[in-house]
């Protein structure tokens, strides 16, 4: 693999690794919020 | 709505950082595009050590204080932290196969007491399902997290106490942040990077912390929910039941 290759591979799985925190942590809130409108 | 922006900023400075990192500043001499991984490597390592410190610190204060604000908060460095050192061992390997010729060496002192500590706080992490009980698991949890950031100086020094393939620390001291070794555009992009993570590092301590609280919420409604269901008469139970 090239250096190009390395760089890339770093980069990508950094930044879609906070991308995907990013929409989990999203999701996770949205969660506790609508099971805590249905326990209500 | 603050945190909202707080993340839309955090989003445009990560953004002009990869541009900036990947595309505005030379390649190192030596070590041509490689070098280029360093920026988040290093800025996620920190973010890393910050993550953790302040885990062990609201551990701290959690025992002091008995206020399960402060285990919310640890709960957020310690999850955010395993990402930010996951990411600093991923990077480094990706830039340790070109430039040491090796993805991984386990007699580095730097590299295996970095996988220590993720170990250690996936541990946590871990720990922390054991209980239900809040109070129980803010107490053990707190003294899992204030033992294991006994790893983070170890991490760090590791490089001036044994002899391996890492280099030692970036900024090891005051006059190397002054008048550091290697040119202001690469010392300026890594310091930008660490700026912007930092950014992205603030807007998810947050959230996690929101996120903690409500679940801390819920289980609390649940538990409420199930007392009065337990206290309640049983509809369904036949009158041999209640003459028992």
């Amino acid at each position: 693999m090239t250096d190009a290759g390395y760089v890339i591979a770093a980069y990508g799985v950094i930044v879609g690794g906070l991308a995907l925190y990013t929409l989990s942590l999203w999701r996770r809130l949205r969660a506790v919020q609508r099971a805590d409108d249905e326990g209500r | 709505m603050k945190t909202r922006i707080l993340g839309f900023v955090a989003l445009a400075a990560v953004a002009v950082m990869l541009v900036v990192a990947l595309f505005v500043v030379p390649a190192d001499l030596n070590q041509g595009d490689a070098q280029r991984i360093m920026y988040p490597h290093v800025a996620s390592a920190w973010l890393g050590y910050l993550s953790f410190g302040v885990t062990a610190l609201a551990g701290i204060l959690w025992l002091w204080k008995r206020d399960l604000r402060f285990d919310a908060v640890a709960v957020a460095g310690a999850e955010i932290g395993v990402m930010f050192t996951a990411f600093a061992i991923w990077g480094g390997m990706m830039w340790g196969r070109p430039i040491w010729g090796v993805f991984w060496q386990w007699e580095d002192p730097r590299l295996t007491t970095t996988a220590l500590l993720l170990a250690l706080y996936v541990g946590y992490l871990l720990f922390r399902r054991l209980t239900d009980d809040p109070e129980r698991r803010a107490t053990r949890a707190a003294i899992v997290g204030i033992v294991a950031a006994v790893d983070i100086p170890i991490v760090h020094f590791s490089v001036e106490w044994w002899r391996g393939l890492h280099q030692t620390a970036t900024i090891g001291s005051p006059d190397r942040v002054l008048n550091p070794a290697a040119p202001m555009v690469f010392v300026g992009t890594l310091l930008g990077t660490l700026a912007a993570f930092m950014l992205a590092w603030l807007y998810f301590m947050i959230r996690r912390y929101q996120l903690a609280r409500a679940e801390l919420g819920r289980e609390e409604q649940v538990r409420r929910e199930r007392i009065e269901a337990a206290r309640a008469p049983h509809p369904a139970a036949s009158p041999t039941e209640v003459a028992r």
